[in-house]
């Protein structure tokens, strides 16, 4: 049983290592949910848990209420950064290798409590995020996906729909922690059309040289947006988004993220029945 | 006993021996572990007479009587004949640490002896002030009532009493110890 032994110990490690860096976020009405606490003065957490802009606050390891204020935030990946006034607390220690299929962790909550498993899948739908087949329990959203040594290899969420165990990369909580302390703010990308989702018929796929089924038609395109000033039209399909696939309009949420305000993406459509690549700079939505 | 490789068929052998199945009027009513001195703690809400059978791993059962109830802390005391019975191995009065592997052995919708495994997910109390419980991530179902969660050395750590919100709860060992104590028979 020494292996069995082993093991147990450096899980229950693994928590306390993590749980030194986890913080209970009071962001809405009902059970507060877990964060992360990932750089110096700056925690992570689910964005869907913070219902709220004003008067959050964060519990530390050590009981200790603090003000946080709700720095930036990423809906599309589920992804919110608080700042507050960290004096004493230990910052999360963050993987540098990526995380593969199999790999056992865990998922810490505040308390601290553990919920343990593996990484089952990487790449949700079309999303990068991590697939995991541990229980994320009432709570537990915005808290650490943590390796056997206690370092994080994500921030899990339930997702919107809470019933789904994700896990967001911390390479991309990363970047967005950059994004933020780059410009001071997460900016939310624009690009400006109305889509509904459409089949490829088998002639089109054909011609295109793809297995792609569907992909979205745009029904509405917003004046003096960034897609109106790349030449987008009603009636174009577009099939990719920056190289990625858009299957379905919330695949191009998923493409348009914080980091990519001010890029020049490249949008491969079909207008009438022609595939053609037009370019699109995103813009950044008025800040409410 | 290998010693390389992750080995919870052993841990499953060492808890079966020291896990009864308790059975009484209407059928199985519960699992329970084998305590120092003739003993047999379980749950209260297991019992309700006075009188119960209890089949050991091996097949003998043995007529057991009630000695000591205590519906708050849902625990139950049960004398059996006769000795050289194993006994169950505690795990030391020190808090179990979250995140540790623990293991649940008992008889599920009628499955004797099944092992089922996970972590402890919280340790304390479920609302201020009130009594401390061991939760754990570990599958239960009716049948594991007053079996043993288990460390990966296969000593108790707690009674598995019931399950809340999908996870496992059970008493403490020390909160066990304590109530054999004070019903009179030393814990060993």
């Amino acid at each position: 049983m020494d292996a069995l032994l082993t093991l147990s110990n450096e899980l229950a490690g693994a928590v306390e290592h993590a749980g030194r860096s986890v913080v209970g976020v009071n962001g809405r009405r009902r059970l507060g949910s877990t964060g992360v606490h990932w750089r110096a003065g700056l925690v992570v957490t689910a964005d869907h848990t913070v219902e709220v802009d004003e008067d959050v606050t964060v519990t530390t390891p050590d009981g200790r209420t603090l003000a946080a204020t709700v720095a930036g935030r990423d809906p599309a990946i589920d992804l919110a950064i608080l700042k507050i006034d960290a004096a004493g607390l230990a910052v999360a220690d963050v993987a540098t290798e990526a995380p593969r299929v199999g790999h056992i962790v865990l998922a810490v909550g505040r308390g601290p409590r553990a919920s343990w498993g593996v990484i089952s899948a990487i790449g949700h739908g079309r999303r990068e995020l991590l697939s995991l087949d541990l229980t994320l329990y009432p709570g537990f959203s915005g808290g650490p996906l943590v390796d056997v040594k206690g370092r994080v290899v994500g921030v899990t969420t339930s997702g919107s729909e809470r019933h789904l165990q994700l896990a967001i990369p911390a390479a991309t909580v990363d970047r967005l922690a950059d994004e933020l302390l780059r410009r001071g703010r997460l900016p939310r990308a624009y690009f400006g059309v109305g889509t509904q989702q459409v089949q490829l018929n088998d002639t089109l796929r054909q011609r295109l040289g793809t297995d792609q089924r569907t992909g979205v038609i745009v029904v509405d395109v917003q004046a003096d947006s960034p897609a109106a000033r790349g030449g987008i039209v009603i009636g174009d399909v577009i099939v990719a988004l920056g190289g990625r696939r858009i299957g379905e309009p919330t695949d191009l949420r998923a493409v348009l993220r914080p980091e990519q305000v001010g890029e020049t993406l490249v949008v491969s459509i079909i207008r009438g029945g022609e595939p053609r690549d037009v370019r699109v700079t995103v813009g950044e939505r008025a800040r409410r | 006993m290998a010693t390389t490789m992750v080995d919870f068929a052993a841990l499953a052998e060492t808890l079966r021996r020291v896990t009864v199945e308790i059975s009484g009027e209407g059928g199985t009513l519960g699992a329970g572990v084998l305590w120092p001195r003739g003993s047999v703690v379980t749950n209260a809400h297991v019992i309700h007479q006075r009188r119960v059978s209890v089949r050991l791993a091996d097949g003998v059962r043995l007529e057991a009587e009630l000695r000591a109830r205590d519906r708050d802390a849902d625990l139950a005391l049960l004398s059996i004949p006769g000795s050289g019975v194993p006994v169950a191995v505690l795990a030391d009065t020190a808090p179990v640490r979250v995140g540790s592997v623990v293991v649940a052995v008992g008889h599920p919708l009628g499955v004797r002896g099944a092992l089922t495994k996970g972590i402890v997910h919280a340790v304390g109390p479920l609302v201020p002030g009130g009594p401390p419980w061991i939760t754990a991530d570990v599958r239960l179902a009716p049948g594991n009532s007053g079996g043993p969660l288990a460390d990966v050395a296969g000593a108790v750590v707690g009674l598995n009493a019931m399950v809340v919100g999908g996870l496992a709860l059970a008493v403490p060992s020390a909160r066990v110890i304590a109530f054999v104590r004070a019903a009179g028979v030393a814990a060993g």
